[in-house]
């Protein structure tokens, strides 16, 4: 919803904090989800993601989330679908070329990460988006994405 | 005052290395203060269109960019007018657009543009599909004009496509890009040129430059930033036909800036179309004197017959004469040249 999203960005490093907390509850799960299987799990941990995400951030769902480098401003509401900062086209008073009743999410995106701790994120090149991702949960690929990562499962030498 | 033909660092230390075969490329890393201009596209498959409007520029202009479908309307294509102009002899700044093509169309078009002899390529996100003559059509934007930038580098220097496949010959291209130190969020807008210089943009040009001071904030931070020294800025310069024209141009041309005093001095002037010339002329002369601007970028709309004027009476050029068709000497006439050396007059000959 448009005013929450708003709100969200307005209170970036509280939602930050927030984030930084349940980051690593997700990924200390990670043996659970690797016993349930990642594709089982995909589903039910996708919809709660989704149905919260949506409220906070309209999230479309790319599977890569990056408002953490987007000042918590989800770069997938921009009509160019912009993950690198705002396009040249942004009105006088903030506002998004495309749809001038709202808020530009790049000037949001600024404002937000100036809040946050970690705002120096938003100075990192994005690569495209991977458009196969579209739909699927952010949480359990970085949580997969660090089990993988993990030293002893390296040493395992996990060639299945 | 800054002097452009000599003491700029980056003279001695970039000449070593050129990434392309472009005039434009060698101009700026000579030090010389560059001019290049936009040239319309027609909207009729006859050739004869493309070379009429590049020759109003015959030897005030060091490239001409070749837009892609700006403001969402549909003309000839950009990799179709670069490679016409450069079957002459002509250097030409590509412009690619994000809107209308998926990262396998947008990466075989630049292979393609550099086989026909393209030089230059300016990646851009472009306009929103609402401005344009088909509201209708579907906005593609598979990547943004800073991932563009990424994979280009990335044809070129790593010889790969973004799926890993090898490229045997690359592209050898000069890469810019686009920024708009006029629109909002200001403060990020220096850092959003070090995120395109550290996706591989080489040259800049930019949106209309109506506001000095603003302009100057900007590059004052960027300098702060050390980002003078990696990259060449081509502030965009253009007349105004009237106070009606600027007016309107504020309220629908999405990321232009006019000042309210801009305005007010057209509004004043007997000769409104003069007086914007005039504060293009000075806004070039004044652009000239602000460190880290290389040279500028002018959009002249409608009014590309006036921009030799505008070059000449700006004084830029001093006593340089850029390249145009028929400026090469013959080789004969050429004592520097032997004969048997004769083509390969074509590239990167400054006048
Ligand atoms: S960046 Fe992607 S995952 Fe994150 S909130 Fe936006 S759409 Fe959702």
């Amino acid at each position: 919803m448009y005013s929450i999203r708003r709100w969200v960005v307005r209170h970036a490093r509280s939602v930050e904090t927030a984030y930084r907390m349940f980051e690593p509850v997700v990924i200390k799960l990670a043996p659970f989800w690797n016993w349930v299987g990642y594709q089982r799990a995909e589903k039910p941990v996708g919809q709660v993601e989704k149905l919260s995400k949506e409220l906070l951030f309209d999230c479309k769902m790319c599977g890569q989330c990056v408002l953490s480098a987007t000042g918590m401003s989800c770069p997938m509401n921009c009509p160019k679908s912009m993950r690198n900062g705002p396009c040249g086209g942004v009105l006088q008073n903030g506002h998004c070329e495309v749809l001038p009743d709202k808020r530009c999410v790049w000037v949001d995106a600024w404002e937000g990460s100036q809040k946050m701790q970690g705002g120096d994120q938003i100075h990192a090149v994005q690569l495209p988006v991977d458009h196969r991702l579209q739909g699927s949960s952010s949480w359990l690929r970085v949580a997969r994405k660090s089990s993988d990562d993990a030293p002893h499962n390296n040493q395992e030498g996990r060639d299945d | 005052m800054i002097n452009h033909e000599a003491g700029d660092d980056r003279r001695v230390t970039a000449t070593a290395s050129f990434s392309s075969a472009s005039r434009l490329e060698r101009t700026l890393k000579a030090g010389y203060f560059a001019v290049t201009s936009e040239l319309a596209p027609p909207d009729s498959a006859n050739p004869e269109d493309v070379y009429a409007r590049a020759r109003v520029f015959d030897g005030y202009v060091d490239s001409m960019n070749a837009t892609d479908g700006s403001g969402a309307n549909c003309h000839m294509s950009s990799v179709a007018m670069c490679a016409l102009l450069s079957r002459i002899g002509y250097d030409t700044v590509m412009q690619v657009s994000c809107r209308d093509r998926n990262r396998i169309a947008l990466q075989g078009d630049v292979v393609g543009a550099a086989a026909l002899g393209v030089n230059n390529i300016l990646c851009l996100t472009g306009d929103g599909v609402q401005v344009g003559d088909h509201p209708e059509a579907k906005p593609v934007f598979d990547l943004d004009s800073m991932s563009l930038l990424e994979v280009i580098a990335g044809l070129r220097d790593k010889q790969m496509f973004v799926s890993g496949r090898k490229i045997t010959d690359p592209p050898r291209v000069f890469l810019g890009a686009a920024e708009n130190p006029f629109v909002p969020p200001l403060d990020f807008r220096p850092y959003r040129l070090a995120k395109k210089i550290a996706a591989g943009a080489q040259f800049f040009q930019m949106q209309y430059c109506f506001d000095l001071p603003r302009f100057a904030t900007f590059m004052a931070r960027s300098r702060d930033l050390g980002l003078l020294e990696k990259c060449f800025i081509l502030p965009g310069v253009g007349p105004l036909a009237s106070a009606r024209a600027a007016n309107w141009m504020r309220h629908h041309v999405p990321g232009v800036h006019i000042p309210d005093a801009v305005i007010k001095r057209l509004e004043g002037a007997q000769d409104q179309k003069q007086e914007g010339r005039q504060i293009c002329i000075e806004m070039i002369q004044q652009l000239r004197e602000i460190q880290g601007v290389s040279g500028v970028h002018i959009m002249a709309h409608r009014q590309e017959s006036a921009v030799a004027e505008i070059i000449e009476k700006s004084g830029v050029l001093r006593e340089r004469q850029p390249w145009f068709p028929g400026s090469d000497p013959l080789p004969e006439e050429r004592h520097d040249v032997q004969r048997d050396h004769s083509l390969s007059f074509c590239t990167g000959r400054l006048s």
